[in-house]
């Protein structure tokens, strides 16, 4: 083991062979120490956290360990100042430090000069921890957003005059909303001072009165580019902001913990000024909607009242209109019943002539004509119809078709049909 | 400002008129003056909304004490 030979060129075992030397406890925690710093020196290690605690001195403690082991550590006010997330207990993590004997209780540990969370990166970490304390806290309550004005006259920007958002802003509301005054507060919008000067840029706009909101933005960059808008101070002034904020940080794939406290919270500075201008047109619409529906209403009054107004001249005409309507049916009638009349007559002149055939039919001339002679017994006239009416000795007349004469009976036969058969 | 709540106001009014007007349920001698006053109304509320004006200021903060400064947005269009 190198311990060993170490150990003897330390002087320690050369000197038990001569003559035993008796070490005070700090003496011998001295060697230790320098061992150790000698031996292991700075190293990185791998483990778990666990029984942390932060002191009031601002000094971490805690221990890392694994299945197999514990070690004591340390992580100094200097050190876990620049630190990005909070530490707790069992999150795994790589530190990088010296190991060191802590001489009054006789403890080694190591002292952590920097320490990543393993797996995720600390910065991601730190913005998990944040959102998650925040978001208890209700900075990101619904609840808690205030509605944008119907229409801002007058909007507070904030992010840097040089940068790319505040052009693409400009542009849009010139364009399309060009009556909206504009008061930008110029700020850093990356690195160290960046956070406290928008967090205070916020505070500044919501001193002035005339304000209706303020768009908090930064064009596109990377996650650390970003990362003011992440730091709590700049949360925390968007939460408590008088003004609707609106967040318009970076692009689509970046949501910043400033967005989720935002009282709205659009992609890219593009579409914040656009949500200006879109209002301003929804409400020239809105306005056109209602003269439309003005004129509408009116016009609809005034011509339901023309309708109601020659409703009540057709009442006042009525009686004429009564007085056409008897006679409309009077004149009904009267062809009714002229046509009932002519149908009467001519069934009257079928049935008439019908009559008439039958009659000429019946006529006892008619029968005459055929050779049939018609006999009657003189003086009284009476139509012979049986020889029994008459006997010899009686005068006849006897009518024929065309003339008559008169005869004497000579001879009765009473049934002459039967005899002549 | 005055002139930003008397928009919001405006606009409530007016639509308070337009829902009267079209219920139908005023005389024609109200429906007028409503209509009257209705139309200047919205008449005004447009040209606020098309105001030509434009002001794009600098918020400047110097030993704790802010002031405004005109920004040049000329420049802007041209980049």
């Amino acid at each position: 083991m190198p311990e060993v030979s170490k150990l003897k060129s330390n002087g320690l075992a050369s000197t038990g062979q001569r003559d035993q030397h008796i070490y005070t406890v700090s003496e011998i925690t001295q060697v230790i120490k320098g061992l150790l710093e000698e031996k292991v020196g700075e190293i990185w290690l791998e483990g778990e956290i666990s029984n942390f605690k932060a002191a009031t001195s601002g000094h971490f403690y805690f221990s890392l360990k694994d299945q197999g082991a514990l070690i004591l550590a340390a992580m100094f006010a200097h050190a876990n100042k620049s630190l990005k997330f909070n530490l707790e207990d069992g999150q795994k993590v790589i530190c990088f430090g010296k190991v060191d004997v802590y001489g009054p209780r006789g403890q080694y540990q190591i002292i952590v000069e920097r320490i990543e969370p393993k797996g995720v990166g600390a910065q991601q970490l730190a913005f998990e921890q944040l959102k998650k304390k925040l978001n208890q806290e209700g900075l990101f309550d619904a609840g808690h957003k205030k509605p944008l004005p119907q229409m801002p006259f007058a909007v507070g920007i904030v992010t840097s005059s040089k940068g790319a958002a505040v052009r693409d802003i400009l542009q849009i509301l010139k364009k399309g909303a060009y009556g909206v005054d504009v008061i930008l507060r110029s700020v850093r919008v990356q690195g160290e001072p960046a956070a406290n000067e928008i967090a205070s840029a916020i505070a500044d706009l919501n001193s002035l009165k005339h304000l209706d909101l303020i768009i908090v933005s930064r064009g596109g960059g990377s996650t650390e580019d970003l990362w003011s808008f992440n730091e709590e101070i700049v949360v925390r002034a968007i939460y408590n902001s008088r003004l609707p904020v609106i967040s318009a940080v970076g692009h689509q794939i970046n949501t910043t913990l400033s967005d989720l406290a935002a009282d709205v919270f659009v992609e890219t500075p593009s579409a914040a000024a656009k949500m200006i201008v879109d209002k301003k047109n929804a409400l020239l619409a809105q306005l056109s909607e209602f003269r439309y529906q003005l004129d509408f209403s009116i016009n609809s009054t005034i011509s339901d009242l023309k309708n109601r107004l020659t409703a009540f001249t057709h009442m006042l005409k009525s009686p004429r209109d009564h007085l056409l309507e008897k006679q409309q049916q009077i004149d009904e009638l009267f062809s009714g019943l002229n046509y009932n009349i002519r149908h009467a007559l001519e069934l009257a002149q079928q049935r008439e002539s019908g009559l008439i055939q039958r009659l000429e039919a019946l006529s006892p001339l008619a029968i005459l004509s055929r050779g049939y002679s018609l006999s009657v017994l003189l003086p009284q006239g009476a139509i012979l119809k049986d020889a029994g009416m008459i006997k010899p000795g009686d005068k006849l007349k006897t009518v024929l078709a065309k003339g008559a004469f008169t005869s004497l009976v000579q001879e009765v036969f009473r049934d002459e049909r039967k005899n002549s058969v | 400002m005055k002139e930003k709540t008397a928009f919001e106001e405006d606009l409530k009014k007016l639509q308070k008129i337009v829902e009267e007007l079209s219920s139908g349920k005023i005389t024609l001698g109200e429906s007028l003056k409503k209509y009257e006053e209705g139309v200047k109304i919205a008449q005004a509320c447009s040209l606020t909304l098309a105001e030509a004006q434009r002001k794009v200021e600098l918020l400047m903060k110097k030993d704790g004490k802010l002031s405004l400064e005109k920004f040049d947005d000329a420049e802007i269009d041209e980049k």
